[in-house]
């Protein structure tokens, strides 16, 4: 899978970084998103989609 | 029973999930009342929280329509963005972990102090109002001293018959005082957020009066609203006594996390709903909402679609609830949901195994309800172990 993330549109509610430390992080001086992995692993998959429904601002893109 | 805001307002079965209702004022804004539909909609950038906005739609008679102390919670992108974000760093995960020990050791301390005190005891005052008072204040930088005064003129801003002028007087006295620490805090800084803002206005970023607004906001937001997810949620806890046994019994932190999401689901204490303009028109659920309609969003029933929580009415605290909408969605969700997530759990998972026989104290007819304000709760919950 393939993941995306719009900075712009990020509002930092960190429901990302809580549903998959290993695939999002926040930068130190706002709390925006961070992409740390593009491409993760399947096994990451279900997680990463969780992300993306919580995300309040619509911001993660997910393709398969 | 009315632990919770609405119970009995659940949305009509056969219902349209958009129809019209008639507000105090004559108007006529949509009332979204589907889960998925709220989601949508608060998400889309057609819809404006701009309460200057033509159509938008009030709720309460007495609160000022305009004004620029009203802060970015009644703005759009991108300002609101802009000076959101002024804020969102001491909200960010890893910062609101780092307070956790802090918020811990507060509830210990306040705990001891109780069991040390009288018996029955008034459980919001001696424990769900200290809690995030003293949370907000230390990560503000405002005294705890002054809480007295704070709690009470914001007991006034949330109060809804609360007369305009005394509403308005009361903001000013919390602008005033929040301005004046602002201004302390360029000459005495602190390791706090009041003193990051005030290093803004020194760079021109923010005006003072923007950034005495934005302290209001967070004070005011930082500490009523957890106070009454305390209190209240204990009630229903203790109205429920099989489910405050999974959470006196378990030490597993995902049931204390999902026992917190399911309370902030079943409880919704922003009763009020939320309200938004249409800045275009949009077709949603075969219907049209157009430029200027006003929309009401009762968070409380899309947090009881049976479609997405089923058997809504049960409080079960190992339920998959962290879809709800209690934050609100959108771009104005809450900003200090993280902190609140973590204050709730570190409190969950103490008071009760801290007192094991934790019970009410007064009949359930007799707990003063908080019918009269934007956010539901208690006004007081006399308990005894």
């Amino acid at each position: 899978m393939k993941v995306t993330v719009d900075q712009d549109a990020c509002i930092a509610s960190g429901q990302c970084v809580l549903t998959t430390p290993e695939v999002f992080d926040q930068r130190d001086e706002d709390g925006i998103v961070v992409l740390v992995t593009p491409d993760p692993p399947e096994s990451l998959s279900s997680q990463v989609r969780e992300a993306a429904v919580l995300c309040p601002a619509r911001a993660i893109q997910v393709v398969d | 029973m009315p632990v919770r805001p609405a119970a009995g307002a659940a949305r009509p079965a056969a219902a349209e999930p958009l129809s019209k209702v008639r507000l105090l004022d004559g108007s006529t804004p949509w009332l979204v009342t589907h889960f998925a539909h709220q989601r949508a909609l608060l998400a889309d950038d057609r819809v404006s929280s701009d309460r200057n906005q033509h159509g938008f739609p009030i709720l309460q008679p007495n609160i000022p329509r305009t004004g620029s102390s009203v802060g970015f919670i009644s703005m759009d992108d991108p300002e609101h963005a802009r000076l959101r974000r002024m804020v969102t760093a001491p909200f960010m995960i890893k910062r609101v972990r780092a307070m956790e020990p802090g918020v811990q050791k507060i509830v210990d301390n306040l705990i001891d102090a109780m069991l040390a005190g009288p018996r029955p005891t008034d459980l919001m005052e001696a424990f769900a109002l200290p809690v995030p008072s003293l949370v907000i204040c230390q990560l503000l930088g405002v005294p705890y001293d002054d809480h007295e005064f704070f709690q009470v003129t914001s007991k006034a801003l949330i109060t809804i018959e609360t007369p305009l002028e005394e509403r308005m007087a009361a903001r000013e006295r919390l602008t005033a005082y929040l301005d004046d620490l602002v201004g302390r805090k360029t000459t005495e800084p602190g390791d706090d957020v009041l003193t990051e803002l005030a290093a803004r206005v020194t760079a021109g970023e923010l005006t003072r009066e923007q950034t005495a607004g934005i302290g209001v906001l967070l004070l005011v937001a930082g500490h009523e609203t957890t106070a009454n997810m305390i209190a209240l949620g204990t009630l229903a806890l203790l109205e429920h006594p099989d489910q405050l046994a999974v959470l006196r019994d378990s030490d597993d932190p995902a049931i204390v996390n999902s026992a917190v999401e399911e309370l902030l689901r079943y409880l919704t204490i922003t009763h009020l709903g939320l309200t938004r303009v249409a800045l275009e028109d949009i077709e949603i659920a075969g219907q049209t909402i157009r430029a200027g309609d006003g929309i009401v969003f009762p968070n409380d029933i899309a947090n009881r679609d049976p479609e997405v929580f089923p058997d809504p009415d049960r409080l079960d605290l190992r339920r998959d609830a962290k879809r709800h909408v209690g934050f609100g969605f959108g771009i104005h969700q809450c900003l200090g949901q993280p902190l609140a997530r973590m204050e709730l759990r570190v409190v969950y998972s103490t008071l009760y195994r801290r007192i094991p026989t934790l019970r009410r104290a007064a009949p359930l007819a007799e707990i003063p309800f908080k019918h009269d304000a934007i956010v539901y709760g208690v006004h007081a919950l006399p308990v005894t172990w």
